[in-house]
């Protein structure tokens, strides 16, 4: 067996290193071994492990061409301030060569409270746009073309209402709901787990998701219903191998959920989309995304039966890394962000945000969001990253830690299925608390220098406060409620209380789909919290139990 | 037998980040502290209930979104309209450096933001907690 003199050569090797270590002591503490060779990738088999781009079981990619037909899509999270404010960044993203749309919602928008609220206070334009009423949607696509843009938005909770305005605002365009494109994140399981804006308990979050399957599979058939979130559970904390793990098992969680609703698999798994997040390894990163479509071609072809091809297919998006920007030294992460759009790039994501520079500070400004954007767009016309199909696809090193990987997140699949499945993962706490633990980890390392982090623990300068810092102007919340006020008043309120107890009948009716009458309720001006608020007397409010 | 020194670690506002937040409490009961962590969505008026009630030493607040310049110095005077004067307030997460001033004119003592180590929050309430 030609494995055979690579063993004996192995030796001889590892007797070097004896050597070689003994005069130069290597690192400590280090993840990978020192060397990959083919001993570590034995039973490896080309057809049945990688196969070809566009072919189960993806490892290669989604796409048989990847980039050579068309760049991912560039993507830049963005929202602040009012509707007004965010459509003018928006329409300078776009001009600047964006590709798609990316909404961050304040968050009294995604807990489901309307800028009057006072749990709202401080709160209102801080970190995404205010949106309490289609009037707010309406200004914020203003003059852009909702039948030529591609749209996410980061809304989970309230998914479904952000999901109606944005229907009801197309049609306004004059656009119908068969021709929108774009994604609601819509995955809950994750808030509960990892980012913490949930609003409902998890019987009638999966309900929402479900119905918003079921309704975007007949009338908005290219919308990606839901974008299954690793990112925020990597932002918490995880490992590389937790983010894939946790977010592949609330995948599951969710294709069961509309299984059991009636939805045959095969008309919603082609819609369902993920977002990962980008890290500084990159080559762990790299395997991490190609394991992950390995995974989950196995959980749909093998676990759920599906028969599409489409379906088998993990679809991704992807933001670098926002945890491992540095307030200190904020020109490094430039260097940061550089380095995950590469990993992102190489591991082959369909879509992009790449964070600023100034982003462990406040939010963007114009300057540093563009440069952000440029980063991708040398990344994808000067680096030759995009030019070749998974261009690390059988390096011994990446095909070793794509199995590791994969490995891995099967391990927490079953451990996660022998407790029930994700969502009693969730309840009992098993998920936070092993995300929690890595995260104490990462910072017992950083506290020891076992892992350095330049300019914080290492290689740190006297630093000059930074300057020209994005500030949300505190007169934000005054506006928002006078422009609520004004919708309120002028609004036809007869037909609004007609709908929103039209919501609460259905809301009491499982059996009922209640996105159309969601649509009805926001294309009359009722507020989102006003819909939430009724969603919230008949379904409740989660309350999360916390264990240190 | 000394007491040991009781922390109310606070997320207020709507902000469900709490990575630094979960660490820092972490941290401090392993440094020998009574922890005791609210969890997210905290209004200033149970904030200062949960102080008074669990009769806290120190209130370490974290806040990512941006509402610090509000909500921490509300949680100031209503523990000090509570007559817990002796309550030390510290505060953290992403908060701009021109913040800080006016943090601490409010009553904050120490704001610490990212890449603190947890070793400098422990020193810094050990030698002001009275």
């Amino acid at each position: 067996m030609a494995n055979e003199s690579l063993k004996a050569k192995m030796a001889d090797y590892t007797a070097k290193v004896e050597k070689a270590a003994a005069k130069n002591p290597e690192r400590q503490n280090l993840a990978h071994n020192r060397l990959y060779t083919p001993l570590d990738i034995e039973g490896f088999d080309y057809e049945r492990d990688l196969g070809f781009p566009g072919e189960y079981p993806f490892t290669r990619g989604v796409q048989p061409t990847m980039y050579r037909g068309r760049f991912w899509t560039m993507r830049m999270y963005a929202g602040f301030s009012t509707a007004e404010e965010s459509n003018k960044r928006y329409r300078y993203l776009l001009e600047s060569g964006g590709t798609g749309l990316s909404c961050a919602f304040d968050l009294p928008t995604q807990i489901g409270y309307d800028s009057d609220d006072a749990i709202a206070e401080g709160e209102i334009g801080k970190v995404g746009v205010a949106i309490d009423t289609l009037k707010d949607m309406e200004i914020l696509f203003d003059q852009i073309d909702l039948g030529k843009v591609s749209t996410s938005m980061t809304i989970n909770a309230p998914a479904a209402v952000l999901l109606a305005m944005y229907i009801a605002v197309a049609e306004k365009q004059g656009v119908p709901a068969d021709k929108l494109n774009g994604t609601i994140q819509n995955d809950i399981l994750k808030e509960y787990a990892a980012r913490g804006t949930y609003i409902f308990p998890p019987k009638p979050s999966m309900r929402l998701i479900t119905n918003i399957f079921e309704y975007c599979s007949k009338h908005v058939p290219q919308w990606n219903t839901i974008s299954i979130s690793g990112y925020h559970i990597r932002e918490a904390g995880s490992t590389a191998s937790q983010e894939i793990a946790f977010t592949i098992a609330d995948g599951i969680a969710y294709v069961d959920a509309a299984i059991k609703a009636g939805l045959n698999v095969d008309d919603f798994a082609g819609r369902l989309s993920f977002f990962w997040n980008a890290h500084n390894n990159v080559l762990e990163e790299v395997a991490k995304f190609r394991a992950s479509r390995r995974v989950w071609a196995k959980v749909m072809k093998e676990r759920f039966g599906a028969q599409s091809p489409k379906s088998w297919m993990l679809r991704v998006h992807t933001q670098t890394a926002g945890s491992m920007l540095t307030a200190q030294q904020p020109d490094n992460n430039i260097v940061r962000v550089a380095l995950q759009t590469a990993a992102a790039v190489m591991g082959g994501t369909q879509s992009l945000h790449t964070n600023s520079k100034d982003e462990a500070l406040a939010l963007p400004t114009e300057d540093s969001v563009r440069i952000a954007l440029r980063t991708q767009q040398i990344v994808a016309y000067e680096s030759g990253l995009a030019d070749v199909v998974d261009p690390l696809g059988g390096s011994y090193y990446v095909e070793a830690l794509t199995d590791k990987i994969e490995k891995e997140c099967w391990d927490y699949i079953k451990k996660i299925d022998d407790l029930g499945g994700a969502v009693e993962a969730i309840e009992k706490g098993y998920i936070q608390k092993e995300i929690q633990e890595s995260a104490y980890r990462w910072q017992m390392d950083v506290e020891s220098k076992q892992r350095i982090i330049v300019g914080v623990n290492q290689f740190q300068i006297k630093e000059k406060t930074p300057e020209g810092l994005l500030r949300v102007d505190a007169a934000v919340g005054e506006f928002q409620k006078n422009k609520l006020a004004k919708v309120k008043a002028e609004r036809d309120n007869a037909a609004v209380k007609a709908k929103l107890a039209a919501l609460e009948e259905a809301c009491k009716d499982e059996s009922k789909n209640l996105m159309p009458v969601i649509v009805d309720a926001v294309k009359v001006y009722a507020s989102l919290g006003e819909i939430c608020g009724v969603m919230r007397k008949v379904f409740g409010e989660y309350e999360a139990h916390v264990s240190l | 037998m000394e007491k040991r020194i009781r922390v109310l670690v606070a997320k207020p506002g709507l902000d469900g980040h709490d990575r630094g937040a979960k660490v820092v409490a972490r941290a401090l009961r392993d440094a020998g502290f009574e922890v005791i962590y609210t969890g997210l969505r905290q209004t200033p008026e149970q904030i200062t209930e949960a102080a008074l009630q669990e009769d806290v030493n120190v209130i370490a607040m974290s806040l990512l979104s941006g509402a610090h310049n509000t909500l921490f110095p509300k949680v100031v005077k209503m523990i000090r309209d509570k007559g817990m004067n002796d309550v030390l307030i510290i505060g953290g997460g992403v908060i701009p450096d021109a913040d800080i001033p006016g943090l601490k004119e409010a009553g904050v003592s120490a704001v610490f933001t990212p890449g603190t180590p947890t070793g400098s929050i422990i020193e810094f309430i050990k030698t002001n907690v009275k």
